[in-house]
């Protein structure tokens, strides 16, 4: 048989896509395709699974019996939806262990966000608003990728976020109805996630390099800018129900633009924070790393039962 | 010697009475009871399903994208199998 003549592939492919119709994982694809995909879903579920870090330091503190319970569904959630996303990800030929090797030896990324320390109760409330917040922003959009298991595991994700989002608005909104010093903890919350919420979109469009072909391969709909800018007007208006105010001076609403103007960031933070300063980067590496060690003789001896009762019932 | 990994599932959940069952997504587990306990805690959290199936990845065989044509096409020309084929008059009734 002649071997497919990869243009006509390459082709066939980009029809396909730019007809929205999905790809799923036994069709043809481009290389650089596959790997995009699977280097954007592994980091994504690495997110989740490191995400559960921050928060699980306050289940054992959560104030009362309610919040703990809805604290640890929602942590409950962040373990399944990386485990949507890995078993999306293994349909592109990766598999689970080569991904969490690439974890937990420090050469994958996930979001830098997770690599910021929870010091308070209001921490709670202020990731399940901004950090969730900016990371539905970020995915509904990907319920529309190219690629179907993506697509798929994406919506499965957002349904779950908006209860994540929610739950956080709900526990800021009790501490701004609170105490002066209570009123102070969501201020003080606020303050310190603003801005790694609004890095969260990932770095401006022109020092983006790989947004087009995303876009042209729809595996991204919006850009980076367009994304912030949405989250940003979003919260504006959001953050006057709770009688709080962001940490930018520069925000203001432009007529023209129809949008709030907002202040520089600091790129240098960013990188700093990508690269593995941040406060907290060695502490949730480690703790993966332990988990996943401590566990080692859990998957073994299950492994073991499994074929010990195959042979008692063979 | 590197450790030695749970197999794949695929997991099936049918969402209620009366409906088949759809794929969900796949996970990993060392036997099909554990399996059957990942999917549920994976899948279904907030009632997406009423049953599950759970079937070893390597024991689903897929057709393969590259024989669409010789696997589909013919059912084009065969457009009699379809009831808007046949030429009746509008008069008749109950048909």
């Amino acid at each position: 048989m002649p071997l497919p003549d990869s243009e006509k592939n390459e082709k066939l492919f980009q029809d396909t896509v730019d007809q929205d119709i999905r790809i799923e994982p036994k069709d043809w694809m481009p290389d650089a395709y596959r790997k995009t995909l699977i280097r954007q879903i592994s980091q994504h579920a690495h997110s989740e699974i490191v995400g559960m870090l921050p928060e699980a330091n306050w289940i054992t503190r959560a104030p009362t019996l309610r919040r703990k319970a809805t604290l640890i569904a929602k942590v409950q959630d962040e373990a399944g939806h990386g485990l949507y996303l890995y078993s999306a990800a293994e349909t592109l030929g990766i598999s689970r262990e080569e991904m969490v090797d690439q974890l937990l030896s420090g050469k994958a990324k996930y979001s830098s966000i997770f690599n910021y320390p929870t010091l308070t109760w209001a921490d709670m409330g202020a990731i399940g608003w901004l950090v969730d917040g900016a990371a539905i922003m970020n995915q509904v959009p990907l319920c529309r990728a190219s690629y179907g298991p993506y697509a798929r595991a994406m919506v499965r994700i957002c349904k779950e976020e908006s209860f994540h989002q929610r739950q956080g608005f709900e526990i800021l909104l009790v501490l701004s109805k609170g105490s002066e010093a209570q009123r102070r903890m969501c201020q003080d919350a606020i303050d310190r996630w603003w801005w790694p919420s609004v890095m969260m979109f990932g770095p401006n469009d022109e020092a983006s390099p790989h947004t087009a072909q995303s876009m042209k391969w729809k595996i991204k709909r919006f850009s980076n800018d367009e994304l912030r800018q949405r989250f940003i007007d979003v919260c504006m208006e959001q953050v006057k129900l709770l009688g709080m105010h962001l940490p930018d001076p520069d925000l203001k609403w432009n007529k023209e633009r129809q949008h709030y103007d907002f202040g520089e960031i600091d790129w240098e933070e960013f990188r700093n924070v990508i690269n593995g300063n941040g406060p907290c980067n060695k502490e949730r590496l480690a703790a993966r790393v332990r988990a996943h060690e401590d566990g080692a003789w859990v998957r073994e001896a299950a492994l073991a039962h499994a074929e010990k009762r195959r042979r008692c019932y063979a | 010697m590197p450790e030695q990994q749970w197999p794949l599932w695929e997991v099936f959940i049918r969402s209620k009475q009366g409906l088949d069952h759809k794929h969900a997504g796949s996970i990993h587990a060392a036997d099909a009871a554990m399996a059957m306990e990942n999917a549920r805690d994976v899948y279904t959290r907030r009632m997406e399903g009423v049953s599950i199936w759970v079937v070893e990845s390597r024991y689903i065989h897929a057709s393969n994208p590259d024989e669409s044509s010789s696997l589909y096409d013919p059912a084009n020309d065969k457009i009699y199998r379809h009831p808007t084929f046949y030429d009746l008059p509008d008069e008749l009734k109950h048909m």
